[in-house]
């Protein structure tokens, strides 16, 4: 018989939102070899990259922390985080060292710690671009030497190989920088022996958790039960299943091919995956392939592009709705007469019309009763966009429109202020960095805790 | 012939970011027939797609039919970064809401 291991994955974004504790812990009372959970993501939008910053409160990522330590020394099994702290940054990787070391003192846990930095210099990039094509994913132009000088942090996309060799090294509890969400999960299969078919198919299945389950619910954990070929999935809450829907579905979550997945060092191969319900709550999934290409590491980065301020205005008379577009026009031009327009950016945002789908809105002649209109500008300095954000708000409400009958204003200010907001960030690096070495960006340290 | 909307045969249609530069799109059916009733209907392809939300074909990327989750997916590019200055759907989450009135003409049997 196979050797068998399982892997509990308790959350899908560790310290987004609390973890459930009903279901981890029925999950532990399984004895798991392995608990692993992903802590990043990059859907969080660019700014927690860029100005490096956790999007999540620091209470909830210690308290998932501290039951997945606990759990883990209680078992004495390792335990595996990834993207530490939303961003996998640096930063991110010694916070949670640092909460990890609180909890072990509070706690007096021992145990062997690595942890792993994936956080890039910009100049070290900007070498390895003189030698080598970065080549940009999903629309993004190749990277170029400009790109890397508006971009304020990168970090590199680990694949299995650095925490592997953590394990390797006799790690008990991993804290990872940036790393691709199905490699946490692969990486102690591999180090199992088992294939890299069978660790990143279970990896993709386990990433999010309970969102391979229905009914839909987040933070609820979830097993598998791998194999060499074959990955059975069960839901640890007692009111989900993971049915061959559910399983097959998820994973076309988030991705824009259902049956190929791009891992560092290859292409996971799920057009002939095989979905059995083997029982109510279970399901098994084999048929699994992968193909293995050139290695090469994503890169993602973001950079400042200015501060934001935006203002809140309402329209209710039905002859300047009507006319929206006349009122957004003035407000413009008053705006243009007074700053370069190469000097700030400057949106209109039309909650009622088109705000939500802007462009991919099918819909051309609404008829609101009622629009709300959010200015938002970006400039250089706070002043600046606080300025061209007021002087675009105050605008709508002293549009000169020909027939308007409401000649006190032309707008409902919710308030006249204008709202400084977190600064405006983008996403810069999106790109695939060709290595020798799956270990040559990353920075792998130990510690006896 | 009998007509039905895409949101009385499915029973998931979502919207949901697939990296930072694209979103896309998942009908999901629970009943198969449904599925294959709607996959043959050809009422969705990259064509009627890019009509439906205004925009050229090619800034559709991907258009698949899944078979093992009675599911269709397909995936538009975004204009910019998802978070970039101006935009308003940081996740993708709100951009199916076209779909939902889709006219499928059923095959009397």
């Amino acid at each position: 018989m196979l050797k068998e291991i399982k892997i509990l994955s308790p959350t899908g974004h560790l310290g987004f939102t609390p973890l459930e504790k009903g279901s981890f812990l029925l999950g532990v009372s399984k004895e798991p070899d392995y608990i692993v959970a992903d802590s990043g993501s990059a859907d969080i939008g660019p700014y927690y990259l860029g100005a490096d910053k956790p999007c999540s409160p620091e209470i909830w990522q210690k308290h998932d922390l501290e039951l997945i330590l606990g759990a883990s020394r209680e078992l004495d099994i390792p335990m595996i985080i990834g993207s530490a702290s939303d961003t996998g940054t640096n930063r991110g990787v010694d916070q949670f060292v640092r909460i990890i070391k609180d909890i072990a003192k509070e706690n007096d846990l021992h145990f062997n710690l690595a942890y792993i930095y994936s956080q890039q210099d910009k100049n070290k990039i900007k070498q390895i671009l003189n030698e080598v094509r970065i080549e940009g994913l999903d629309g993004f132009e190749d990277l170029t030497p400009q790109i890397l000088d508006r971009t304020d942090t990168i970090v590199a996309v680990m694949g299995p190989e650095p925490i592997i060799h953590a394990l390797d090294n006799g790690a008990d509890v991993i804290i990872a920088g940036r790393s691709s969400d199905s490699s946490i999960f692969a990486a102690p299969l591999i180090w199992e022996g088992l294939s890299k078919a069978t660790a990143f198919y279970a990896g993709k299945v386990l990433e999010c958790a309970s969102f391979c389950a229905e009914p839909f619910m987040g933070k609820e954990s979830v097993m598998g039960y791998v194999r060499e070929g074959e990955v059975i999935v069960e839901p640890m809450h007692p009111k989900q299943r993971c049915t061959v829907a559910s399983v097959a579905s998820h994973s076309m979550y988030e991705r824009i091919d259902p049956y190929y997945e791009r891992v560092p060092g290859g292409i996971l191969d799920m057009s002939e995956c095989i979905y059995e319900q083997i029982d109510y709550r279970r399901t098994r999934v084999t048929g699994f392939k992968f193909i293995e290409s050139e290695l090469k590491i994503k890169l993602e980065g973001a950079g400042k592009v200015g501060e934001r301020c935006i203002c809140i205005v309402g329209f209710r008379d039905p002859y300047l709705i009507k006319h929206i577009d006349k009122v957004v026009e003035w407000s413009r031009e008053k705006v243009e007469e007074r700053y370069s327009t190469n000097s700030y950016q400057l949106y209109y945002h039309l909650y009622g019309i088109n705000g939500v789908m802007k462009d991919l809105e099918p819909i051309k002649n609404p008829s609101p009763h009622e629009i709300c209109l959010i200015v938002e500008c970006v400039a250089e300095t706070a002043e600046k966009a606080k300025e061209i954000a007021t002087l675009a708000a105050r605008n709508t409400f002293y549009a000169r429109l020909p027939d308007v009958k409401g000649t006190a204003g032309t707008a409902a200010m919710m308030s006249d202020e204008a709202i400084l907001t977190k600064p405006a960030y983008e996403w810069t690096v999106n790109h695939l960095v060709p290595v020798s070495d799956p270990l040559e960006l990353f920075e792998i340290h130990f510690e006896e805790v | 012939m009998a007509v039905k909307r895409l949101v009385e045969l499915a029973t998931t249609i979502r919207s949901k970011n697939a990296g930072v530069n694209s979103i896309t799109f998942d009908i999901i059916f629970s009943n198969p027939d449904n599925y294959m009733m709607v996959k043959k209907s050809g009422v969705l392809n990259k064509k009627t797609i890019a009509q439906l939300f205004g925009i050229p074909e090619e800034r559709i990327i991907s258009f698949v039919e899944f078979d093992p989750a009675n599911a269709i997916k397909f995936t538009i590019r975004r204009v910019k970064p998802s978070g970039s200055p101006g935009e308003t759907d940081i996740f993708g989450s709100q951009q199916y809401a076209p779909l939902l009135d889709l006219e499928i003409r059923l095959d009397e049997q």
